[in-house]
């Protein structure tokens, strides 16, 4: 690092080019705004709805749907429901406010405003799922159109859009494998799913959940998926084989054709999570590889929030051999009389994974994206998204005491998994330290799931939507926590200084004596009350 | 007030920048110092002393100030603002007093290098002590009651700790200064080792003890031509991985329930029959978790029957025993960070016991997620001593990682 405090004489023009971008100095909103449950007193009510007028005559609950006792609910005024959530949203970084590629594997892309229009148009919002078929053209039409245009950038045959996110979409691919040799009367048999310790962790905990036995491959020397650990793996108990690529190292599995070779020669059959589909839009497909699933993340690939965790939606694509298994209803159009149709007398399918038709505004939102980018506009979204990750690996990696373990000078696809253990022994910091401290910056990072296979890791994902302004922010807000670390680590370990939460103890959230995620759990555990007011 | 013991073995490190390895024993030392070393390991064991003083007493209060009053999160915090710092409980001089005054911590002398004669009684002077004044100086420090005891040296410091401890450790942890540093009871650097002692000080109770490896290079095996290193046994640190987790979504497994989904694969499997399990904390795990008390460095052989706790049918195993019991399962942990299944302090599990089991089929490796993950994806390791078996039994292993879970792993020569 050079000093920044030395004079020296540049003329304005290469002042400008090698000016580091200007970091800004964020400081979040601290409200000390109390829990919602703490506010308002009893009575206090936002709207008061005025008594029927007694034409309309008495509407009356059946007792057995009345409760015994009201609902404990916060009292307030409308105003003040609004005060207390727009300040508890300066309290965050804000999706909308940062340049959010620190979320690596979560695909943080701009979703265009244009799309939350169109669901909250009357025609969307004001829709209800027990309609007749017959009122509803309109939304199954998108459903069913939204369904072709994933079909013809998978390669499959026939989506499902009903899962509601990412990890339901895996499961609902995993209960059709099921489905499958159930079928075939060789499930007793075929007991084992095989996937990678740098796929998404839902791939090994969806099968679990769904009865199978998890075999998890670890990498090679190179970072690929081990293909000799594989043919180790293979064998007459093998129903499937769960794997993303690129995976989280965003490193792409040039042998992605010999793994699902090895599978289908065992019997077994193949899924693709897609959910870093970013970077391979338009380039390449999961048919073409040979699978027969494969599930897209439609709140990252196809830019519909991520929801704080949901609801989100997920998209399954399968060959027509595991057609019959899909969740019901389906929507299938009549060529003849150009209608939409809901199908649920399938006797073979593996039933609903949500309500009604799945989570119809995401639904919307990808639908709205994908037409108005067309398909050469989504290979351009997939060939910026790689640009710009290549950009800022070629960025980051100059910063003192950054590594990019694996495949060693190549390129990556739109992410990659970075290494701090170089700073970590030179300085005892953390990756998580580091992570905090980019947050006085007004910047979200994040580390890697669990266990840290890539030690000290950060995962940066810089999707299409950043410009290269952005992209060089974000590396020189990696700079000067970097240079802080080597000169100035109190400063680094001590952080986050300008948030309104300095530090969290995560043991408190790990033990089921005290992690509190609703009013009653932090009633009864923290507060010590009695469970029920 | 929290008390922190300190044993410096001032000459531990002294060989490796001179490339002369260890410094076991006074001549090695006295050579390394001729030959322009400088001893480090004062400075490095004052650099993990100033970070503990950073994380406890006053200052570790000053960070926390942002805390929201009245908040609980329900974890304990680091130390109440204005709390004293820990008192450090040393020997003299080098050996550890020297250190607490660089860092700026108080201290209490117990004991200082007597005679300046070191265990042979060859006369030392300036740096020079012995492994006697190590034992000796842990042994007076441990005397005082101490919540932890660091030690700075290398592996065969940490053998030292380890005798002079015998039957009745206390919680220790190593900041490493040695040259040869094979055990698993250092911190990856002396300010993590400050960190490490700061939050088991500061937070007693919410942070666990593991059983770590002491681990020596095998001097016989060294005579022979091989670099190999030696089990001697386990010392009891603070469990917090110097990587802090943290996660991204819903909750990593933590040991506790990972073990007993291994214990719970590993029943099944066995179903009723005899079961050796070899040494570590892995195994002892598994043991418990199935019902049974077994050493943490012997090899065990129980009795698994579907439904029942099963009979301990022979503690600390010997090769002969284990031939006349033949045992028809075998699980065994690798050694933690260093990766050897086979070969290194469970000796016993010979080729001839190996072969009568049934060698491969009904050998289960069991280990956590975490422990393969920290292996860096270094293979695990095997050294029976049968190039034929090794050769066998090399390849891809299936390692029970939990209830239902295997992980494919390398098991290399």
């Amino acid at each position: 690092m050079s000093a920044p405090h030395t004079p020296v004489s540049v003329s304005p023009e290469e002042a400008r080019v090698a000016d580091k971008p200007r970091l800004r100095r964020f400081q979040q909103a601290s409200w000390d705004e109390k829990l919602i449950f703490e506010l308002g007193s009893p009575g206090e009510r936002g709207v008061l709805v005025p008594t029927a007028d007694p034409s309309v005559g008495q509407v009356e609950i059946p007792a057995a749907l009345r409760r015994a006792t009201p609902p404990a609910l916060p009292e307030m005024s409308q105003q003040q429901v609004l005060r207390h959530y727009l300040r508890l949203s300066q309290e965050n970084l804000g999706a909308d406010l940062n340049i959010d590629v620190g979320q690596g594997t979560c695909t943080m892309k701009y979703s265009p405003k244009v799309n939350d229009q169109f669901v909250r148009d009357p025609r969307i919002a004001a829709l209800h799922p027990l309609q007749d078929e017959d009122t509803v053209q309109g939304v199954l039409g998108i459903i069913h159109g939204l369904e072709q245009l994933l079909k013809e950038i998978s390669g499959m045959d026939r989506v499902s859009l009903q899962p509601g996110a990412g990890s339901a979409a895996i499961y609902t691919n995993v209960a059709m494998i099921r489905a499958y040799f159930a079928a075939r009367g060789e499930l007793e048999q075929r007991d084992e799913v095989i996937t990678t310790i740098f796929s998404h962790p839902s791939n090994a905990a969806c099968a679990k959940t769904a009865g199978f036995k998890v075999i998890t491959l670890h990498p090679d020397a190179d970072g690929y998926p081990d293909i000799e650990a594989l043919k180790a793996a293979v064998g007459p108990r093998t129903a499937a084989l769960l794997i993303t690529n690129p995976e989280d190292t965003g490193i792409y599995n040039p042998r992605i054709e010999e793994f699902v070779r090895i599978v289908h020669e065992a019997g077994g059959l193949c899924s693709y999570d897609q959910a870093n589909a970013n970077g391979i839009l338009g380039i390449t497909r999961a048919r073409d590889a040979g699978f027969d699933l494969c599930h897209f993340n439609l709140h990252k690939t196809f830019s519909t929030p991520h929801a704080c965790g949901g609801p989100a939606a997920g998209a399954c694509g399968v060959t027509e051999a595991l057609a019959p298994y899909l969740p019901r209803p389906t929507v299938e159009l009549d060529p003849e009389t150009g209608t939409y149709r809901l199908d649920d007398d399938r006797p073979e399918s593996v039933g609903k994974m949500r309500p009604f038709y799945g989570v119809v505004p995401n639904l919307v939102r990808a639908y709205a994206w994908i037409m108005s980018l067309g398909a050469e506009g989504l290979r351009a979204a997939a060939e910026t998204a790689v640009l710009n990750n290549n950009y800022l690996l070629h960025k980051v990696r100059q910063i003192p005491g950054v590594s990019v373990p694996y495949a060693a000078g190549r390129p990556r696809v739109e992410q990659v998994r970075y290494s701090w253990e170089k700073l970590h022994q030179d300085t005892g910091l953390h990756s998580e330290d580091i992570g905090l401290r980019a947050a006085d910056f007004g910047t979200h990072y994040w580390t890697s799931h669990h266990p840290y296979v890539v030690p000290e890791p950060m995962t940066l994902e810089p999707t299409e939507s950043y410009t290269r302004a952005d992209l060089d922010e974000y590396a020189a807000i990696l700079a000067e926590i970097a240079r802080e670390a080597y000169e100035d680590p109190e400063t680094v370990r001590t952080a986050p200084h300008r948030s309104t939460i300095h530090r969290v103890r995560p043991e408190a959230l790990d033990d089921p004596a005290t992690w509190a995620v609703s009013w009653r759990a932090y009633r009864r555990k923290v507060l010590g009350a009695a469970a029920r007011p | 007030m929290t008390r922190v013991g300190l044993v410096v073995n001032p000459v531990a490190g002294l060989g490796g920048r001179v490339g002369l390895g260890g410094t076991d024993g006074p001549e090695r030392a006295r050579l390394a110092l001729s030959l322009g070393s400088r001893p480090l390991a004062g400075v490095r064991a004052a650099a993990a002393l100033a970070e503990l003083a950073l994380r406890t007493g006053e200052l570790a209060g000053a960070g926390l100030a942002r805390v929201a009053p009245g908040v609980r999160v329900g974890g304990t915090v680091d130390a109440p603002p204005g709390s004293p710092r820990p008192l450090v409980v040393t020997a003299a001089g080098p050996l550890g007093a020297d250190s607490a005054a660089v860092a700026g911590l108080p201290a209490r002398v117990v004991y200082a290098a007597g005679g300046g004669r070191d265990a042979s009684g060859v006369e030392t002077s300036g740096v020079e002590t012995s492994a006697a004044d190590t034992a000796a100086a842990v042994r007076a420090v441990v005397a005082e009651g101490v919540d932890l005891l660091l030690f700075a040296g290398g592996d065969g410091t940490a053998r030292d700790v380890l005798a002079a401890l015998g039957d009745a450790p206390c919680p220790v942890l190593g900041v490493p200064t040695g040259v040869k540093m094979h055990s698993a009871v250092f911190a990856v650097s002396p300010r993590a080792a400050g960190e490490v002692a700061a939050a088991w000080l500061n937070r007693k109770g919410a942070v666990r003890l593991r059983d770590a490896e002491v681990m020596d290079r095998d001097e016989d095996a060294l005579a022979e031509g091989r670099v190999t290193s030696r089990l001697f046994g386990w010392l009891p640190v603070p469990d917090l991985p110097v990587r802090v987790q943290q996660r991204k979504t819903g909750s990593t497994a933590t040991a506790p329930e990972a073990v007993g989904g291994i214990a719970a694969e590993v029943a099944e499997r066995v179903g009723d029959g005899l079961l050796a399990l070899g040494p570590g904390s892995t195994t002892r795990a598994v043991a418990a978790a199935l019902g049974a008390d077994v050493s943490l460095t012997g090899v065990d052989v129980l009795r698994l029957r579907p439904g029942a706790a099963p009979d301990v049918v022979a503690r600390d195993a010997t090769e002969d025993t284990l031939l006349t019991l033949g045992p028809a399962w075998i699980a065994l942990s690798p050694i933690g960070g260093q990766g050897f299944l086979l070969g290194r302090g469970n000796q016993q599990v010979s080729p001839r016991v190996l072969r009568a089991s049934g060698g491969r089929a009904h050998l289960l490796v069991v280990c956590t997620e975490q422990k393969l993950a920290a292996l860096g994806g270094r293979p695990l390791l095997l050294d029976t001593g049968d190039d034929a078996l090794d050769a066998e039994l090399a390849g891809h292993v299936r390692v029970i990682t939990g209830r239902r879970r295997t992980s494919l792993y390398r098991l290399a020569m």
